[in-house]
């Protein structure tokens, strides 16, 4: 019988989810925006997983399957438009990005 | 205090939010996608920890393995120099990070405080098997797994879409 508190659980997806949103926030690089959105969505995953757990049900990790399917549409679609704005700009810089049209 | 998987669960955790911490602080995208890959490790350590080796493996194949693997063929194909990293550390100056390293911290403290507070005395690590989730999953999820293919389907024609707009557009430009 294996037994970790809750509450660790939740914290460490809060922590993950937090730090995540740090490198969103502060991180003017467009690559690095987009693996900061993986760990924010790692993050949740971990809340999801440990509620399950809590419960004893398998629904937090088939919330977790999800999540990894949104998470591979996600960065399929973001790096593709990445490498289309790197092409055009020769830059990462996520502050030029409104100047694409079209 | 004789369980076995608590110190397994609560190393994995460090390492994990270390990891994370360094990735999301390096100046050259390689070193950050290592971290990266570190930080899901721990993370899939954490998740077996928890009673959930699927979700566990899972992790380990598809965010370690599939999308990191994405992630740096991007970073191959953009070719980034000595100059960009240069252009990072202007970019992470001390005034430019330390407004959303406050806020994100301030978020994290209520929700630690808002759970530490709870009365929560409930524990986890019921492992669950593979057989429970496949049959949850093609089950009463079976609708969630047809419109994840649907999804799946649809950002493998968007991906394709913008790669060929991309090519044509360059040839435009030639």
């Amino acid at each position: 019988m294996t037994a970790i508190p809750m509450a660790d659980g939740l914290i460490l997806g809060g922590i993950l989810f937090a730090v995540g949103l740090a490198g969103v926030l502060l991180r003017r690089n467009l690559l690095l925006i987009l693996v900061s959105i993986e760990i924010m969505l790692n993050g949740a995953g971990v809340t999801f997983v440990a509620a399950g757990s809590r419960w004893g049900q398998a629904d937090g990790q088939v919330m977790f399957l999800f999540i990894l399917a949104a998470a591979a549409a996600e960065v399929s679609v973001g790096l593709a438009l990445l490498l289309t704005y790197y092409h055009r700009r020769q830059t990462l810089d996520a502050d030029y990005v409104n100047e694409m049209r079209g | 205090m004789t369980n076995p998987m608590e110190i397994p669960f609560f190393a994995a955790g460090a390492v994990a939010v270390i990891a994370t911490l360094l990735a999301i602080t390096r100046t050259i995208a390689v070193h950050a996608l290592l971290y990266l890959i570190v930080s899901l490790l721990a993370v899939a350590v954490v998740f077996y920890t928890m009673g959930a080796p699927v979700v566990a493996a899972l992790e380990v194949i598809i965010y370690a393995g599939a999308i990191v693997v994405l992630f740096v063929f991007v970073v191959m194909m953009m070719n980034l120099g000595a100059q960009d990293s240069e252009t990072e550390r202007k970019w992470l100056a001390w005034r430019a990070w330390i407004g959303p390293a406050v806020l994100s911290a301030l978020l994290l403290f209520e929700v630690i405080y808002l759970v530490v507070r709870a009365p929560v005395s409930a524990t986890i690590g019921s492992i669950s098997t593979p057989k429970e989730i496949g049959l949850a999953l093609y089950g009463p999820y079976l609708l969630g797994v047809e419109l994840a293919s649907m999804l799946l389907l649809g950002a493998l024609v968007g991906a394709c879409h913008v790669g060929r707009i991309s090519r044509s557009g360059r040839e435009v430009q030639q």
